[in-house]
């Protein structure tokens, strides 16, 4: 963490100009509102009914919704609207700034007593004077109480906008648990938490500033909020070089290739930036739609996913059926695969695998109505599930969905029986769990691949500097690198691990390969 | 208040004549005010009292437009109100009412200069404030006061300062002592009865307080169910005979006179 103070400033700047410009956004939505529906309780039903609702779908949700409607748009509008990044996070975190906003503005300005309104009346004024001169300034303390709610919220909501392509401190959070790198997530946590009350110590004195007229106060509040602003759109020193935005998906595996990628690009002259825990599917729409220039992906998941596809075929067929389809279809190009698997493997505890006889999937249909199945959070909403099913007629007791690190945790300690463990994670081996045979094939190959977009396809010397990775890495090799970012003691962060790989790639005759 | 220096209006100066020609407002089936017909001669005090609910107040506020009647017409010097531009109309009419409503987060001096804000976007200058807050009989060191920081009493001198800062002819009072305690209301009615006199104004005062109106009016409107049922002199309605609800206001405060002149005839008890 110590060699990352670059990275999390950088991070800090990016959540603040989110957060901060969906508060703005919803101040400019929500204040006007506010004054209609202060003036009309049939408008006041539909605004605040419409952003209570919106209150109730979970943030992550919000944020993963916009991602059809906007991939929808975009293929009206063409590229200015980016399913991905900035604008999805920037809409949801709007949509659930509101409702506190709007909520404290309408009481604010209903609870302005009537003797003022009167005597507004009384005095001559306009309903614009009443409203700027009278009505604003009564309703100015609650309102503010709203505007520090709301940016609480969205500061702490914007970390998950890591999920949807959007980098912001929840980078940090979502590396950090997929790594078990506690320090990451601690610090992406203080730093969330640190902002947030910064910003709400800011707001409250502006807030009381107002209700006891202190000028003074408004005007400091006011101008530290500015400076933060100021400097975290302050332009980061921009790389001379051509920059090259690298994917990684929410799992330690990714983060290493990820790094090891940067590391054979940075060696080549380019800059590299990375976009992290992104989602299965937003990241292929990433390197689509050319945010994401190069990443790993999975033949199995491309096939199922995006392919549509639940016909097993052999390997090399299937990786050539991808690269077509890849080129034809998004004009993005397979460079090859990496050399090693990662497949689902489903995994038992050494003892039951030896008491039950467990050796194959077929062995395990007798035993699953005792077993839990325990396994990632998307695995049971996957064809590759389906697939099982009509292979193998699984009946569990019960299933358990967990982020991958604790899955593994969780068939140690008898949480579940049985897991759809990654056959290159280094876990697997550690803990001497017993992968089952898959004897009907029902799987398909899941051979790691390396792709690029469209533009970087175009780059030969990019292309180039990548080539040398096509079929370098053996599984074990890999499963050492993952478990040094995953084991418990020791831990590696995935540069540092990718440093390690690197170094074992280029010097294959020594070590533990084949 | 009216020992202070001569304030902006000419001291020839008259207040307008009023008129209410068959003014009436219901709300749904409740008529508030039933066809109203009366006259009010430059320079009058008139005081309309009654019980709730009689109309004094509705009455009032078709003035200024604060309620736009049914029908009938208001007219100011032979003008219809309703022919004018509601905010110009209310800002040449002096209104002070029980609540008060000085706004809280302007000081005194911004209070009494909100109708100059309105209508120019300028403050009303220094020296018009402190003539202001003499007249009605205010520390001049209060300009920078809140009004929080204020007694009822003063709140209200401040509201009357507010409602004089335009210069008006007219001006309309509800019940503008109502809220204050018994000796503060008899020194605010009597100097701004004073003021009255000085500034050459035309007011129109609702009261519940029929002493009140018996002290400071020139003339007394009763009124009962929407309409006048008596329109007298203080003088004409002690007398009597000007219909029961006159009566029974009046008989109050007479009977109150006549215990206390018999208690001090009594002497002072063992």
């Amino acid at each position: 963490m110590n060699q990352d103070w670059p990275r999390i400033l950088d991070l800090l700047a990016q959540h603040v100009q989110l957060s901060f410009a969906a508060l703005g956004l919803a101040l400019v939505i929500a204040l006007p509102l506010a004054i209609a529906s202060a003036r009309s309780r049939t408008v006041a039903g539909v605004t605040l009914g419409f952003a209570s609702l919106i209150q109730t779908i979970p943030a992550l949700a919000l944020l993963a919704l916009f991602f059809p409607l906007l991939l929808a748009l975009s293929a009206v509008f063409g590229d200015a609207i980016s399913p991905l990044g900035f604008l999805p996070s920037l809409l949801a975190l709007t949509l659930y700034a509101l409702l506190p906003i709007l909520r404290n503005a309408v009481t604010g300005l209903r609870s302005v007593e009537p003797a003022m309104v009167e005597a507004a009346d009384g005095v001559g004024m306009t309903a614009l004077q009443k409203l700027w001169l009278v009505e604003a300034p009564l309703a100015s303390p609650t309102i503010m109480a709203g505007v520090r709610t709301a940016a609480v919220w969205t500061i702490g909501a914007a970390t998950l906008s890591t999920t949807v392509g959007q980098p912001s401190l929840g980078d940090l959070i979502f590396a950090g648990l997929q790594t078990q790198n506690w320090s990451l997530v601690l610090a992406g946590c203080l730093a969330a938490a640190g902002l947030a009350i910064s910003v709400d110590l800011l707001l409250g004195l502006i807030e009381s500033g107002i209700r006891w007229r202190k000028h003074l106060r408004i005007w400091l509040a006011g101008i530290a909020l500015a400076l933060g602003l100021g400097a975290a759109l302050w332009p980061a020193p921009q790389a001379d070089r051509p920059v090259v935005t690298i994917g990684a998906k929410r799992f330690s595996e990714q983060y290493v290739l990820a790094r090891l990628i940067g590391r054979r690009l940075e060696a080549a002259g380019y800059a590299v930036r990375y976009r992290e825990g992104l989602g299965s599917a937003v990241v292929f729409r990433a390197l689509a739609s050319d945010e994401v220039q190069v990443y790993v992906d999975y033949a199995g998941t491309i096939w199922t996913n995006e392919m549509q596809r639940q016909d097993p075929e052999p390997r090399a067929q299937m990786i050539a059926e991808i690269t077509r389809w890849a080129k034809a279809q998004h004009g993005v190009r397979l460079v090859g695969p990496l050399g090693f698997e990662n497949t689902y493997a489903f995994a038992v505890r050494p003892d039951d695998a030896r008491q039950l006889g467990l050796r194959s999937l077929d062995d395990v249909v007798r035993v699953a109505p005792q077993f839990v199945f325990g396994t990632d959070v998307e695995f049971l909403e996957r064809p590759e599930w389906q697939m099982v099913q009509a292979a193998y007629p699984l009946r569990f007791k019960g299933r358990r969905a967990f982020e991958p690190t604790f899955m593994y945790r969780a068939l140690s300690l008898g949480e579940a029986d049985i897991i759809s463990a990654f056959s290159s994670d280094g876990r697997i081996a550690a803990n001497g769990f017993v992968v089952l045979d898959d004897p009907k094939g029902a799987i398909p190959a899941y051979d790691a691949i390396l792709m690029v977009s469209r533009s970087a396809a175009r780059d030969a010397r990019l292309v180039e500097a990548l080539k040398p990775l096509v079929g370098a890495i053996p599984v074990e090799k890999m499963r050492e690198a993952n478990y040094r970012v995953d084991r418990d003691d020791n831990k590696q962060s995935p540069a540092d691990s990718a440093a390690w790989l690197d170094g074992a790639l280029a010097a294959p005759a020594q070590g533990t390969t084949r | 208040m009216a020992t202070s220096p001569s304030f902006s209006r000419p001291a020839t100066a008259r207040g307008p004549a009023v008129a209410f020609e068959g003014v009436g407002k219901a709300y749904g089936g409740t008529v508030a005010i039933a066809g109203v017909d009366a006259t009010i001669s430059p320079g009058t005090f008139v005081a309309i009292v009654g019980s709730s609910g009689s109309g004094k107040s509705t009455l009032l506020k078709t003035v200024n437009r604060l309620i736009e009647p049914d029908h009938g017409s208001v007219r100011i010097d032979g003008a219809d109100v309703a022919e004018q531009e509601l905010h110009q109309l209310r800002r040449s009419i002096g209104y002070v009412f029980q609540n008060i409503g000085l706004f809280p987060h302007m000081t005194v001096a911004q209070n009494i200069g909100i109708g100059s804000r309105l209508a120019s976007g300028k403050p009303l200058p220094d020296d018009r404030v402190t003539a202001l807050l003499d007249l009605v009989d205010l520390p001049r060191g209060f300009a920078t006061r809140l009004p929080e920081q204020l007694s009822g009493g003063q709140q209200q001198r401040v509201g009357v300062a507010r409602a004089l800062a335009g210069a008006p002819g007219l001006m309309l009072m509800d019940e503008p002592f109502g809220a204050l305690d018994p000796v503060t209301r008899e020194t605010l009615g009597e100097q701004y009865r004073a003021l009255h006199e000085q500034l050459g104004l035309t007011t129109i005062m609702v009261t519940h307080d029929m002493a009140e109106a018996l002290l400071f009016a020139d003339r007394i409107w009763v009124m009962a169910s929407g309409r006048i049922v008596a329109d007298a002199t203080p003088a004409q309605l002690i007398a009597g005979r000007c219909g029961p609800e006159a009566e029974a206001l009046v008989a109050v405060p007479r009977l109150q006179a006549e215990r206390i002149t018999a208690m001090r005839a009594a002497g002072p008890a063992a």
